[in-house]
């Protein structure tokens, strides 16, 4: 058990230790989906909702494992819950909203392989977080992503207007953006914990 | 074992240069920039994703006319968790030290794109020798791929390679390339040559053809 308060958690998450830009996970919806603002705020949505979802579901999966002592069954049933959620919220959402599942395309069945979430599930179990404490550390983990993907989006939508030479341009722009980026999150270091 | 059509080097070889998983398909960046702090998590965390293409690939390929398409995914994702499971343990039976250095990194392997894609795309649709040798050179162009990345990370960052200094004392050494933001700097870093060594390319290709014609 650990017993870390919510509040630090959350900050821990979504700042302090930003799943993108400290951890390197979900790198690469953060570089495909994040060259319009809309579509950045769409998936940082879908992906923090899934990602709550996962949490809830993981950490009652590691109870059952824990109960019949099948710990190298970890990786395989948390990353078949992630792909059933996934699935779960595509139908969901092409029943609720159409339009919305539209324009995410490709992305939404992407989000199964997005390694930020089986990164979560299998954090929150190293650190024996509590009930609550994994919901608050899956909530903190979707909003450091959704934010990371938001700023990268806005910056990238101010660099298509200026010229950049050929060489530079796309993914290794990107990159050097998302360093500046990481390293302004450094700043947040001492927050929390 | 492999057809004689496309010469069985071919693919092995389009994985180092032409069709690099990290430099120029852009694929498994996630382990790429995560674990590359220093050269020799770079090479562990490399010869990791090797054995579980290897392994997949092969699985996948001998399995290919018995998964129904409609479930290929799923069959792929369990195939490949159940390899990156026992590498997690052989690493924590090799050495401890390094299992710790890798911290999740070993499970997130199964969510790397790159063996996915290699599933999908190559060993679905291929004999067992091709599928092991297309694996093979992926795995080692990503290795290769992660060293370049490591050990310029760990030179600028600590002033050594594989753990011995090789700059002198009065070096400065630049923290920031430990720190996160050094993996996205040197990552972009070794993208530049890589394009510009493309441009190159074409750009001799491009005169070639004009002197010819």
């Amino acid at each position: 058990m650990n017993d870390a308060s919510h509040w630090s958690i959350f900050l821990n998450a979504a700042l302090v230790n930003n799943f993108v830009l400290a951890y390197f996970l979900g790198i690469c919806p953060f570089f495909g989906v994040s060259s319009k603002l809309e579509t950045a705020v769409r998936m940082g949505g879908a992906v923090s909702f899934v990602m709550l979802v996962a949490s809830v579901c993981a950490f009652a999966i590691n109870l059952l494992l824990d109960l019949v002592n099948a710990p190298y069954l970890r990786i395989i049933s948390y990353i078949m819950v992630i792909s059933s959620t996934v699935q779960l919220v595509e139908m969901l959402m092409k029943k609720l909203s159409p339009a919305t599942f539209r324009a995410m395309g490709i992305y939404l069945p992407l989000i199964t392989t997005n390694c930020a979430i089986l990164g979560l599930a299998l954090f929150q179990t190293n650190r024996g977080y509590g009930f609550t404490q994994a919901v608050i550390y899956s909530l903190g983990a979707g909003v450091g992503f959704a934010l990371a993907l938001v700023l990268m989006a806005g910056v990238r939508e101010k660099l298509e207007l200026n010229e950049v030479p050929d060489l530079v341009k796309g993914t290794a722009a990107a990159l050097v953006v998302a360093g500046i980026l990481s390293m302004g999150f450094m700043g947040f270091a001492g927050l929390g914990r | 074992m492999a057809t004689k059509q496309v010469t069985p080097t071919d693919e092995f070889v389009k994985g180092l240069w032409r069709d690099n998983p990290v430099f120029v398909q852009v694929l498994g960046m996630c382990p790429a920039l995560a674990v590359s702090n220093t050269a020799m998590n770079a090479l562990a965390m490399g010869l990791a994703t090797t054995f579980v293409l290897l392994m997949s690939g092969l699985s996948v390929s001998l399995l290919r006319n018995f998964i129904p398409r409609e479930a290929r995914i799923v069959s792929f994702i369990c195939i490949i968790a159940t390899f990156v499971t026992s590498v997690d343990y052989l690493i924590m039976a090799i050495s401890l030290e390094l299992h710790r250095a890798l911290g999740a990194f070993i499970a997130l392997i199964v969510v790397n794109c790159l063996i996915l894609g290699r599933a999908e795309a190559f060993a679905s649709k291929n004999r067992p020798g091709r599928a092991l040798l297309d694996g093979l050179g992926m795995g080692i162009g990503f290795t290769l791929a992660l060293l370049f990345i490591g050990v310029v990370r760990e030179i600028l960052g600590s002033g050594s390679i594989f753990g011995f200094a090789v700059l002198p004392d009065t070096f400065q050494t630049w923290t920031v390339m430990v720190l996160p933001s050094g993996g996205f700097f040197a990552m972009a870093l070794w993208l530049l040559i890589v394009n510009r060594l493309k441009q190159r390319e074409t750009e001799a290709a491009k005169q070639t053809k004009r002197a010819l014609s």
